[in-house]
């Protein structure tokens, strides 16, 4: 059983919500990215969503677009990103990191150069913004030989043929993007959150962590209780970006808000 | 090529270039798009309309012109010029606004979005959303709002809104990834007009078709003109939509050979270049695999052309497919080069030819000697010069 696999199922065992943190490798500084990824397990985070920087992020809002200009300034790359995850998993077997990012740096790569790569990584899952199931087969075929899994999204206009089609070739779990937009964009409207995850449901048995909009403890509370995670990256990047030259307080701002989201979560499983 | 050409296939494809390559929230857009595209570019009253629009509103066909004093000075091939410059607003951008722009409202949508580069584009989109009604809103780099400010002002006067985007190399592909963000916010009321043949299927197909009809006219009005096919083909290639239009109608006709020609901007050997074909790799940028600009690590680099039409780091996904098929050939031409060629036609014909045309007249120059007198060469014409007074002026020190 793959790792993200085994992480949720762990939790859905004791009825927790994932807690799943994004940030951008490199930003604000390469140095900065592993310390970060152990402060936020210390925090309580279950999976993290490292962000590969890339030049023209058209999915991405101000905020992550901006984290991704400090990091390439930095000459951060796929393959440093990479880098930055294995040295990661030498103090940390447990929790599964998830690589987001796009398609041009993995097709720089090779299909198969980038597979090779995230194995030697121990990378766990791959979510690929502009590569939709339909162009995606020779990747995930690729990427599913070494045991890692695909992460596909899912939108609020996803139609049930569409979510059918995430359940066959994804794994490890889908992402709910819960707003038409990009990324750090708008406010959420939890009833809509909801009905989509029932129509998703329908279809699917992978966990559904749920994105984009989430800000601060509260929101994280209602959409734990929706779904089966929340992805939280906006709202933990501006911390960065508002500490620039002080990174050890970004990260202090950081931990901080996922400690106040985990417990947020955990009191809906106490419920 | 002896199979009758049908690219691209169902799926956006020519070969391993094109697709659709996008996030989750625009694919009911884009299939949305196809469905619409499929039905009414084979719908007699949608075909109609569209003709009717392209003559009486923008003025086709457009005149296939005999620059015969160029052509002697030359010395070798005769020169057909393609006047797209002589449509309204000044380019041939408008083929496609008018075509999208009918599609936007059968499809009932009530917003329009564009990119523009060099102007062109927004203009012709400015125009046909005043005509039809729609709220229009253009993204542009903020580099390019500064050196084509004369299109900006137009725009305004339109009645458009024009954003200018401060993020990346601030230029034509940023303002392309701030109007996908801009179309994936607010999908359910929007079209996107692409203003060139990238992006995602259907894209590329459709502002070919709807571009296509500049070779289609140039085809039927040589053969009325000199009784034959020219034997080559000159269009400048930034994203490649007036070249795709002039090249499109002639594929199957072996003995023409087509020049698309990219801008070198300092050389493509300096690396200060828009020049894809000539110095890129494959790879995916904007909804679809074609060649670009980009790096050892994927991340894509920044573009130069004196042109703002053709500093984009990408190219349509049918051009990459025509390169490595032979088909068609991509040389490339400098700033300079572009100059003299701007400065040719204006002196010789008196006509003043777009920065963008420039390039296009520049490797005419290279070409028409190397012909026997009785060959032709079609160039496209894409644009008019008018806009480009205050960058030629900069460029060579007279204070307007």
């Amino acid at each position: 059983m793959s790792r993200l696999a085994a992480t949720f199922e762990a939790l859905a065992k004791t009825g927790r919500k994932a807690l799943i943190p994004f940030i951008t490798a490199g930003d604000p500084h390469p140095n900065f990215t592993v310390a970060m990824m152990h402060a936020m397990v210390e925090a309580g985070v279950d999976v993290i969503e490292l962000g590969v920087p890339f030049s023209d992020p058209v999915a991405d809002g101000p905020v992550i677009q901006r984290a991704s200009e400090r990091a390439l300034a930095h000459k951060m790359s796929l393959k440093r990103t990479m880098d930055i995850a294995s040295e990661f998993r030498q103090t940390n077997q447990q929790t599964p990191v998830v690589l987001m990012g796009y398609l041009n740096p993995i097709e720089a790569m090779s299909y198969e150069g980038f597979a090779n790569a995230a194995q030697r990584a121990d990378i766990d899952g791959v979510l690929t913004v502009d590569l939709p199931p339909e162009e995606a087969k020779e990747c995930c075929d690729l990427l599913k030989a070494r045991g890692i899994d695909t992460i596909f999204l899912l939108a609020p206009n996803s139609s049930d043929e569409r979510i059918k089609k995430m359940d066959e070739v994804g794994s490890g779990y889908l992402y709910y993007v819960s707003l038409k937009g990009v990324t750090g964009a708008g406010h959420l409207n939890s009833v809509d959150v909801e009905n989509k995850l029932q129509q998703i449901k329908q279809h699917t048995r992978l966990p559904v962590a749920i994105g984009f909009g989430v800000k601060d403890a509260e929101t994280a509370k209602t959409i734990g209780n929706i779904g089966d995670g929340v992805v939280v990256g906006s709202a933990l990047i501006s911390k960065i970006e508002a500490h620039l030259d002080q990174p050890e307080l970004a990260k202090n701002e950081i931990v901080a808000l996922l400690t106040a989201m985990r417990l947020a979560l955990d009191s809906l499983s106490a419920l | 090529m002896t199979e009758k050409y049908n690219m691209p296939d169902e799926r956006g494809h020519f070969g391993p270039y094109g697709g659709i390559f996008v996030a989750e929230t625009l694919i009911p857009a884009v299939q949305e798009l196809n469905a619409a595209y499929q039905r009414y570019m084979h719908d007699p009253e949608f075909i109609a309309e569209m003709d009717a629009d392209l003559q009486h509103y923008v003025g086709r066909p457009s005149p296939l012109y005999h620059a015969e004093r160029w052509s002697n000075e030359l010395g070798g091939a005769q020169i057909y010029l393609k006047r797209e410059d002589l449509n309204h607003t000044g380019s041939h951008k408008i083929n496609n606004t008018v075509g999208q722009a009918l599609l936007a409202k059968r499809m009932g949508k009530t917003r329009i979005i564009a990119e523009t580069g060099a102007g062109q584009h927004g203009v012709a989109t400015a125009t046909v959303a005043a005509r039809l009604g729609l709220e229009c809103v253009v993204y542009m780099g903020s580099v390019d709002v500064a050196r084509q400010s004369l299109n900006v002002y137009r725009m305004k006067l339109l009645g458009a809104t024009v954003i200018a985007v401060e993020s990346g190399s601030k230029t034509l592909k940023d303002a392309l990834n701030e109007a996908l963000r801009d179309w994936v916010t607010n999908v359910d009321n929007t079209f996107y007009i692409i203003g060139t043949v990238a992006g995602p299927h259907p894209y590329p197909a459709m502002v070919r078709d709807f571009q296509a009809i500049i070779g289609r006219e140039a085809r039927q009005q040589c053969l009325e003109q000199t009784g034959r096919l020219p034997d080559a083909l000159v269009a400048c290639v930034g994203g490649g939509s007036n070249a795709i239009g002039l090249f499109h109608p002639f594929i199957n006709d072996a003995s023409v050979k087509m020049y698309g020609v990219e801008a070198a901007g300092d050389g493509v050997e300096t690396g200060r270049h828009s020049a894809p074909l000539s110095a890129g790799r494959p790879g995916v940028l904007h909804g679809n695999r074609t060649y670009l600009m980009s790096d050892d690590d994927g991340e894509i680099i920044e573009t130069h052309s004196i042109s703002a039409g053709l500093d984009y780091p990408g190219v349509g996904p049918e051009h990459a497919w025509l390169k490595d098929t032979g088909r068609a050939q991509y040389p490339n031409i400098t700033d300079n080069e572009a100059l003299e060629g701007f400065h040719a036609l204006t002196l010789m014909e008196g006509i003043i030819p777009a920065l963008e045309s420039s390039h296009a007249m520049a490797y005419t120059m290279k070409l028409a000697p190397t012909m026997r007198k009785d060959q032709i060469i079609i160039i496209n014409l894409s644009g008019r010069g008018d806009k480009d007074m205050q960058t030629m002026a900069k460029r060579e020190g007279i204070e307007l």
